[in-house]
């Protein structure tokens, strides 16, 4: 039976794990690679990397974190943040990842989606997109970029047709608005956007008990969830959520 | 010595990290005739059929992969290098290698499914030594668009269900096909792999 995947999210600073309350305030929680063979051993079903480094001469740590990951874990992982060109892509699967997703570049320069399609497959390209409630938008949805700082002329049901079009084989959606918050995840935008496209989407932001979880795959439409603060902070553990979703009649990996 | 065909499609990464894991010796490259001389043969691949295939045909790999199959040692086809081994594919209308019979086809966006189907699995296995220690319904990880149909029930060994029932393992004397990526398949992917290098 096909299932449902929880993705762990991590947020990586030169090196190391943080984690913001809406994209403000990081916290260090942690050595990226132990983290992430950690949850493997957890039962992760894939992991995401997010590297919030702000200089361009650090990039070379996160390549590294990289390859150590790809050396220790044995499930599909991708990696965000910064990516703007081909030779970026490219960078980060070859150190091993499975999958890049690209968010700010790709608002900016739509074709980077397209050219890394046809370089490496849809597969390996990943549409994060970050999304927060606007009335004035036609679906309701306004796209912002530079981490959820910038306000762009773009609505977010739009851009997610048109990066599939392009080529994008999967969409991580972020609710700028439950981000941090722990109080679900946004299943009204969630739904919409996943039952408008044909390519997988994962819910992001807003995962604090598991019963969030339930929701998104059941109302929200979500083939995939990600979590982070949820499992960084020792609340719980995956393997607590998929009994949780197991319980639930929700079909996940045990 | 295992060989892991390096025909630039996709990326070796994670095969190379899965088989180190392991404690395999082998060699990733893109010269038949040192793949010829291993005795095990890991034939990967991420990507679209037609390409892989022109790469194939212009490097002599695709020869010594036919090669290698008719040898009688083992060979494991991984995603594009499983669907390659079959006779033909969907995919821009690829004539492929031929080793095993039967034909590759794309999923139907008609059937309310996304496609690519990307995700984890379970599959159904008919207990070959591929499959040893593997539970019945485990969980595999996929990421694919097109999938096998073995012509004959006989060649297959696993099967599951994405809107259809479709060849998630295939099996023809010493020649193994997977579907679904056992060195991103978790500790049941690794189990898969270390039966490939020991029992076979």
């Amino acid at each position: 039976m096909f299932q449902k995947r929880i993705v762990v999210c991590l947020d990586v600073k030169e090196g190391r794990c943080t984690k913001g309350i809406k994209f403000k305030d990081n916290i260090d929680v942690g050595d990226p690679v132990e983290m992430a063979a950690k949850y493997y051993r957890d039962g992760a079903d894939e992991l995401v990397f997010y590297d919030i480094t702000a200089s361009h001469e650090k990039r070379g740590i996160m390549i590294d974190v990289v390859r150590k990951v790809a050396e220790q874990i044995f499930i599909p992982f991708s990696v965000g943040g910064g990516i703007s060109t081909l030779d970026d892509i490219k960078d980060v699967i070859l150190a091993g990842a499975e999958k890049i997703s690209v968010n700010s570049s790709a608002v900016k320069n739509p074709s980077i989606i397209e050219e890394g399609a046809s370089l490496f497959g849809s597969q390996c390209i990943v549409l994060g997109m970050d999304a927060a409630a606007d009335p004035s938008m036609p679906s309701g949805y306004r796209v912002f970029i530079n981490g959820g700082r910038k306000a762009m002329d773009l609505d977010a049901l739009a851009w997610a047709k048109q990066a599939e079009k392009l080529g994008a084989g999967e969409i991580v959606l972020n609710s700028i608005d439950a981000d941090g918050m722990k109080t679900g995840y946004e299943l009204n935008l969630t739904k919409m956007i996943s039952e408008s496209v044909g390519i997988p989407l994962v819910a992001s932001g807003g995962a604090g008990v598991p019963s969030h979880l339930t929701d998104v795959f059941k109302k929200g439409s979500a083939d995939a969830a990600l979590i982070a603060s949820m499992v960084h902070f020792g609340d719980y553990t995956v393997a607590d959520i998929k009994k949780h979703l197991n319980r639930e009649r929700i079909a996940v990996r045990m | 010595m295992i060989g892991v065909v390096d025909y630039k499609a996709g990326n070796l990464k994670s095969v190379d990290s899965a088989l180190s894991h392991l404690g395999a010796e082998f060699l990733i490259s893109d010269k038949p005739e040192e793949l010829l001389r291993c005795d095990k043969m890991i034939f990967p691949g991420v990507g679209e059929a037609k390409s892989a295939m022109e790469v194939l045909k212009s490097s002599g790999l695709g020869q010594a992969v036919r090669e290698f199959a008719l040898s009688g040692k083992p060979l494991l086809g991984i995603c594009l290098g499983a669907q390659i081994v079959f006779d033909s594919s969907e995919e821009r209308q690829t004539e492929c290698l031929g080793i095993i019979p039967g034909k590759v086809k794309r999923f139907s966006s008609q059937m309310g499914l996304k496609v690519p189907h990307m995700g984890w699995n379970t599959i159904e296995h008919n207990n070959i030594n591929l499959f040893k220690g593997v539970k019945q319904n485990s969980s595999f990880y996929f990421v694919h668009s097109y999938y096998i149909e073995a012509q004959s029930q006989g060649n297959i060994a696993a099967s599951c269900e994405y809107g259809l029932n479709f060849t998630a393992a295939a099996v023809k004397d010493n020649i193994l096909a997977c579907q679904f990526h056992p060195e991103k398949s978790g500790e049941a992917g690794l189990q898969l792999l270390d039966n490939f290098l020991k029992l076979y």
